[in-house]
């Protein structure tokens, strides 16, 4: 050994350190479901990451393609599950583009509403529980129960607290009821400022939390380009770009909201967006509240017609419109041949429906396009150099749920 | 809104007159189609050009289509921020064909290719990493292909002997329902027993 081929021998205990690999879930409580995550690491320090996504895909397209448009409706609400409603909406959108369907005012108007019940649904279950990735336990359970007094609105309004299959294209399923539309306002008005108050006190001065947060993860401008980021993971970063003001659909034209933005572009800034969010959500809210209530905007909540059911009351009299009532709910409507891309300012991002259609009553194909997918995939970029603790808080800012990645 | 688009496909179309296959407006979207071998250079372009500044990849898929010579449309969807505007491009490829990847240009198409090649099996070249993505480990087909059916080959349940999962030939107690749904007149064949006659005949 002396001739000097070998120098193992004089390699310190620190030397011999080698690069090691991490298996990070897919049952861990901090990878919000199943993600699976390869990570190599120099000590504590991340030099790669491997999501390895899929456990939770359920074919979704495939079995789109066996089913009319109004059969699949429901699976959109079983994609991100935390805001079922806001997936719901593409779906409709894109089938009434297709076949130019236009929406009356008041489905419109309640649309808006339960869209923006839907963000604060999510944005309150992403702030709390990133709250609880980096080691916070009481705002999530705080954040909870707001959340089920919001699934109480989806309750009443069409019978489901999650899987509502209330949109439906031409419209909204049922019209609110006037004590619901009252309940929301004593909600959005009374209950939720002072919750979020609170939720304020608790975290937004958080040494811990700040200290996790501040600083980590940070996005640039040119990583929102390269890696195709929407919704908040842009906002955080300076840019004010949000489909609700850039594209508009529905009616969030007559809407009064501002759209909040970040300095830093780190995960801190990106809580603070999706805090303001919900204080900009609650506004408009407000706002379809009353134009609820206007006389104007009374009336019917389905545009009647091939794609949706005619009224109970009909159905009892006329003969064709129980044929018609039947024939819809078996071999479903046809819309035109033709292809559309339509999206929505989810709230995680820019959620996408893509149908081609060849003319029959099921979509030939139809992609979903899910914000949190284009997140996930840049974890290796936003990681990379950070300590293993902060590939919670990046995942927890991220906002993956995996109905919507895995599909 | 359509008659910008339309000014922006024959923009496209006259700077970029090598690639450009075609180009519609259709339900207020731009669709334009380009040739296989010009789409890495074209998405470039796409990027670059002040005018199209698409810098975002919003989407890549496919669609099948059986009874094609080209059997794959690969469609991309890409959004300039800057420009507030869309734009849908579709490539036709052979089921044998290798498809340019755009990872280079697009860091973010790398997963949505190894989804295009997880899927339906098309094949991307320069990609860095093209495994599958979103199927079992050691899956086997493609799935969205339309020959594949729904219910898949395999299926899984935990072996209480063997203390493992296992992987057995699918078994349906019922087989899957593929209504048709389409009225007699309009669109099924249907061969009716005893009439087969009637149409050798006539």
């Amino acid at each position: 050994m002396m001739d000097g081929a070998k120098f193992d021998d004089a390699l310190t205990g620190e030397q011999k350190i080698r690069n090691f690999n991490l298996n990070f879930g897919p049952q861990h409580p901090a990878a919000h479901g199943v993600l699976r995550l390869v990570l190599e690491l120099d000590g504590e320090i991340v030099e790669r990451v491997d999501p390895h996504i899929g456990l939770l895909h359920r074919g979704t397209e495939k079995l789109m393609e066996s089913r009319t448009y109004l059969q699949n409706l429901p699976y959109l609400d079983r994609l991100d599950y935390v805001a079922p409603m806001n997936q719901e909406h593409a779906w409709c959108l894109a089938i009434e583009k297709l076949t130019g369907t236009v929406v009356p005012r008041r489905a419109s108007l309640i649309r808006v509403l339960f869209s923006e019940i839907g963000r604060i649904l999510n944005h309150l279950l992403n702030v709390t529980t990133q709250a609880m990735d980096v080691g916070a336990l009481t705002p999530p359970l705080w954040g909870f129960e707001e959340r089920e007094k919001l699934m109480i609105f989806y309750e009443r309004a069409c019978g489901a607290r999650l899987h509502a299959a209330y949109f439906r294209p031409g419209g909204v399923h049922q019209d609110l009821p006037p004590a619901l539309i009252d309940d929301i306002e004593d909600w959005a008005k009374n209950e939720f400022p002072q919750f979020m108050e609170d939720l304020d006190g608790l975290l937004t001065e958080n040494r811990i939390f700040k200290q996790r947060n501040a600083d980590i993860g940070v996005v640039t401008e040119e990583d929102i380009q390269e890696w195709g980021f929407s919704g908040v993971m842009v906002r955080g970063s300076g840019l004010a770009w949000d489909l609700r003001r850039a594209q508009p659909y529905e009616c969030y034209d007559e809407f009064d909201f501002q759209i909040p933005v970040g300095k830093n572009g780190d995960c801190y800034d990106r809580y603070l967006v999706r805090m303001e969010e919900m204080r900009q959500s609650i506004h408009i809210i407000l706002q379809a509240v009353e134009k609820l209530r206007m006389p104007e905007n009374q009336g019917d909540v389905l545009a009647r017609g091939k794609m949706t059911p005619p009224k109970r009351g009909e159905m009892k009299t006329s003969m064709e419109a129980l044929i018609h009532h039947f024939k819809l709910y078996t071999e479903g409507f046809h819309v035109p041949e033709g292809e559309v891309y339509a999206a929505v300012e989810a709230p995680k991002g820019e959620f996408g429906v893509y149908i081609k259609s060849d003319g029959s009553n099921k979509p030939y194909r139809a992609k979903l396009r899910a914000p949190g997918y284009l997140h996930l995939q840049a974890m290796d970029h936003l990681t990379r150099g950070h300590q293993l603790a902060d590939v919670a808080a990046i995942i927890g800012t991220m906002d993956v749920v995996f109905g919507e990645i895995d599909r | 809104m359509s008659d910008a688009l339309k000014e922006l496909g024959a923009h496209i179309e006259m700077q970029r007159p090598d690639c450009v296959l075609g180009w519609d407006v259709a339900y207020g979207e731009l669709n334009v189609d380009v040739a296989l071998s010009n789409i890495v250079a074209f998405v470039e372009w796409l990027k670059t050009d002040a005018t199209c500044k698409f810098n975002t990849l919003v989407d890549i898929t496919a669609v099948d289509y059986p009874e094609r010579a080209k059997r794959f449309d690969v469609v991309y969807h890409f959004l300039s921020m800057y420009q507030n505007h869309r734009v849908r491009v579709r490539v036709a490829t052979r089921e044998d064909d290798v498809v340019p990847s755009i990872t280079p240009v697009h860091p973010s198409a790398n997963w949505f290719e190894r989804e295009v090649f997880d899927m339906f099996g098309i094949l991307f070249s320069g990609h860095p990493d093209l495994r599958r993505l979103l199927t079992d480990y050691g899956f086997r087909g493609h799935p969205l292909r339309k020959d594949f059916p729904t219910t898949g080959y395999t299926e899984v349940r935990y072996d209480e002997e063997q203390k493992r999962v296992v992987y057995e030939p699918v078994k349906l107690v019922q087989e899957y329902r593929q209504f048709d749904f389409m009225s007699p007149w309009e669109g099924a064949e249907y061969i009716l027993p005893g009439d087969e006659k009637s149409k050798a005949n006539g």
